[in-house]
């Protein structure tokens, strides 16, 4: 599989669009297990990566995965895995040591029906677990959710370059849907950006020797750390919030929705507008760090009806970027339900 | 002829040297180190071979041997 | 006169947090001394345990990675595969290697990473306070174990190495002890076999050191190096196992 010319594109599932944007970016290693709803990304990376001279594993398992990538970034190169709900769930622990040790690496969490193993049809259930951080301690991932096929291999490459270069774990979080649809993707990557990484451990040569660690016993020492994590997370607050918006000047009802679930939201719309409706739609790509700037506008006579595949997650966020300028109404389904587009019509109607 | 120099301050007091040295070369101190640990000293009787047993032994790599 | 045994340049001079008698503060020695006579200081990366020696990199002058808790061996395997080049070795406890990271272990040596690991068997946790250890002997007292273990209760003590020995992709796996000067040479020569054989390409070694912990055995230092000579080595035989 070559890349694409600038303008050719290639018809790709989303799994395998995600795979194949890691490869463009620089991925040198990947470590996976095999999980529903994204086996077609493992595959794909267990012949993509050695054919290239870089350097696949299939762990014993998720948490496994994960420490390897925690091995590989700390070497310098740039690492991901790839897992759904269940699987990410073991994986914390590793990203939390990630994010301590302050090194970059790409998770990608196709998401499937949860609580416990669930199910493999699509939901966005692990929203809190990936913008809140789902191991222990102050930190957080960059967490960026495509709505399409196409966003989801620009994204992955994004994710590479901001690891990088703010040295945090980045989340693409796609779900089942996502993961297993066809659209057609120009794989063609401009350089992504490189970045020096001189606390790198290459065998310590004539440096001072290099330690990749986030233990600190000596008094200060830990809160220190911290406190540059929390200053990272701060610039990454102001410079990374991305988010899309669609007729919402004029809008009385405003769908908030990510991921596949803005798709199905779009349409529901375009369709109110043609019967003169005044609906509009925030669709957050970034969804940690969350694009409050996006809710700015919000005042006393507009309603925002957030739409999840889930009980209410991001509806938090939307509501703390809100916070009370205006209504915020919710509707959800969970364990693989899709709100569809009559659910949401009769939403708005009960709404308005 | 052989000798050995012993680093009080980073001795333990742990007393394997003392143990293990053929000769009796080493014995227990009465001198406490800045840690409050009780140390070591030469014994000024004993012969030193430089078998090397007490810096092989001791776990904090007090001892150096010359020889 | 000629100094003809001294600290050693991966050494870094400065005092431990081990206590008096500890068996790290030979092993970390032995490691850094076979280091510098490989000359490999400015290759190699070491992935430390949690557990007693989870600052071993404050103590070694070279490259060193930590790893969470039993994960050392996955750690090792990504950074190998990425720079087959440098020296990887893991350096782990009983607790870390035994019990919570049994699975990573086992899975890296039936992959045959080709990375050394430097298993300090002193079967009891140090860190946390003298819990029971998936090497802890028959009857041996623990904090958790306090009347002592009970096979029918806590299993039996876990024979590693030979558990990894009968996996075809394993190069070499000997167990040696820290009990005294004669013994402390043989851990040297298995471990410099063990770092040669990464060198080599050979796959993967492991090395599984019977260590002693004074303080949680509950003995002076030097009953303890008797205990691991007339009980320990009892349990866990050395010698070449593979």
């Amino acid at each position: 599989m070559k890349a694409a010319k600038k303008t050719e594109k290639i018809l790709m599932a989303g799994n395998e669009a995600i795979a194949e944007a890691a490869f463009q970016a620089g991925c040198f290693f990947y470590a996976g297990y095999p999980i529903t709803p994204q086996n077609e990304l493992i595959a794909y990376m267990s012949y993509r990566l050695p054919e290239a001279g870089r350097v696949f594993v299939q762990a014993e398992s998720e948490l496994a995965a994960i420490n390897m990538v925690f091995g590989a970034s700390a070497a310098g190169v740039r690492a991901m895995t790839s897992s759904s709900s269940p699987g990410v769930s073991l994986k914390q622990e590793g990203i939390s040591y990630l994010a301590g040790a302050r090194l970059p690496a790409v998770i990608v969490n196709i998401m499937r029906g949860g609580p416990g193993l669930g199910n493999i049809a699509p939901s966005q259930s692990d929203y809190f677990q990936s913008t809140r951080g789902g191991g222990h301690g102050d930190y957080h991932c960059l967490v960026f959710a495509p709505a399409g096929v196409q966003e989801a291999f620009d994204l992955t490459v994004l994710a590479f370059d901001l690891a990088d270069q703010y040295r945090v774990p980045a989340i693409i979080l796609g779900d089942g849907m996502l993961g297993q649809m066809m659209e057609p993707v120009n794989t063609a990557v401009s350089v992504s950006r490189k970045t020096e990484k001189p606390w790198a451990l290459t065998g310590c040569g004539n440096r001072p020797a290099n330690v990749a660690k986030s233990f600190s016993l000596a008094e200060g020492a830990l809160e220190k750390n911290n406190l540059i994590l929390q200053e990272t997370y701060c610039q990454i607050r102001k410079q990374e919030q991305r988010f899309e918006t669609l007729l919402t000047d004029d809008a009385e009802i405003i769908l908030v929705a990510y991921g596949t679930m803005a798709r199905i939201a779009k349409a529901v719309v375009k369709q109110l507008r043609k019967e003169g409706k005044k609906i509009g739609l925030i669709r957050p790509i970034s969804l940690w760090p969350f694009p409050d700037r996006a809710f700015s506008a919000a005042k006393k006579d507009k309603i925002f009806l957030v739409v999840e595949m889930s009980y209410g997650q991001m509806l938090e966020d939307v509501k703390l970027a809100i916070n009370g300028r205006s209504r915020v109404e919710f509707l959800g389904r969970s364990g693989g339900g899709i709100p569809t587009e009559e659910e949401i019509n009769s939403k708005i109607k009960a709404l308005s | 002829m052989a000798k050995i120099t012993i680093n009080q301050q980073r001795c333990k007091g742990c007393l394997l040297c003392v143990s293990f040295c053929p000769k009796g070369v080493i014995k227990k101190s009465a001198k406490i180190n800045q840690k409050g640990f009780v140390t070591v000293e030469l014994n000024p009787q004993a012969e030193c071979s430089g078998c090397t047993f007490c810096a092989l032994i001791c776990p904090d790599c007090c001892i150096e041997v010359y020889k | 006169m000629e100094k003809i045994f001294g600290r050693s340049e991966s050494l870094r001079d400065v005092s431990t947090h081990y206590c008096p008698g500890c068996g790290h503060g030979i092993a970390h020695r032995l490691v850094a001394e076979i280091i510098d006579e490989l000359g490999i200081r400015q290759k190699v990366i070491a992935i430390a345990p949690v557990g007693c020696a989870v600052i071993a990199y404050d103590y070694w002058d070279f490259d060193c990675c930590e790893a969470a808790h039993g994960r050392a061996c996955a750690v090792a395997t990504a950074i190998k595969r990425v720079r087959p080049q440098n020296i990887v070795f893991t350096y782990q406890g009983d607790g870390d290697l035994a019990a919570i990271g049994t699975n990573e272990t086992i899975h890296a040596a039936n992959r045959g990473e080709n990375i050394t690991v430097v298993f300090i068997n002193n079967a009891i946790y140090g860190m946390t306070g003298g819990q029971l250890a998936p090497t802890t002997l028959i009857g041996q007292k623990a904090s958790t174990a306090q009347k002592g273990r009970v096979a029918k209760e806590h299993g039996y003590p876990l024979k590693i190495s030979e558990i990894l020995a009968s996996l075809p992709a394993v190069k070499y796996v000997e167990r040696v002890s820290l009990h005294s000067p004669q013994e402390i040479l043989k851990t040297k020569k298995a471990l410099k076999q063990a770092f040669q054989n990464q060198i080599a390409g050979a796959g993967f070694s492991l090395v599984e050191i019977l260590s002693p912990c004074a303080t949680y055995w509950g003995m002076s230092p030097k009953a303890a190096l008797d205990w691991i000579r007339d009980v320990l080595s009892k349990e866990f035989p050395l010698g070449r196992i593979k």
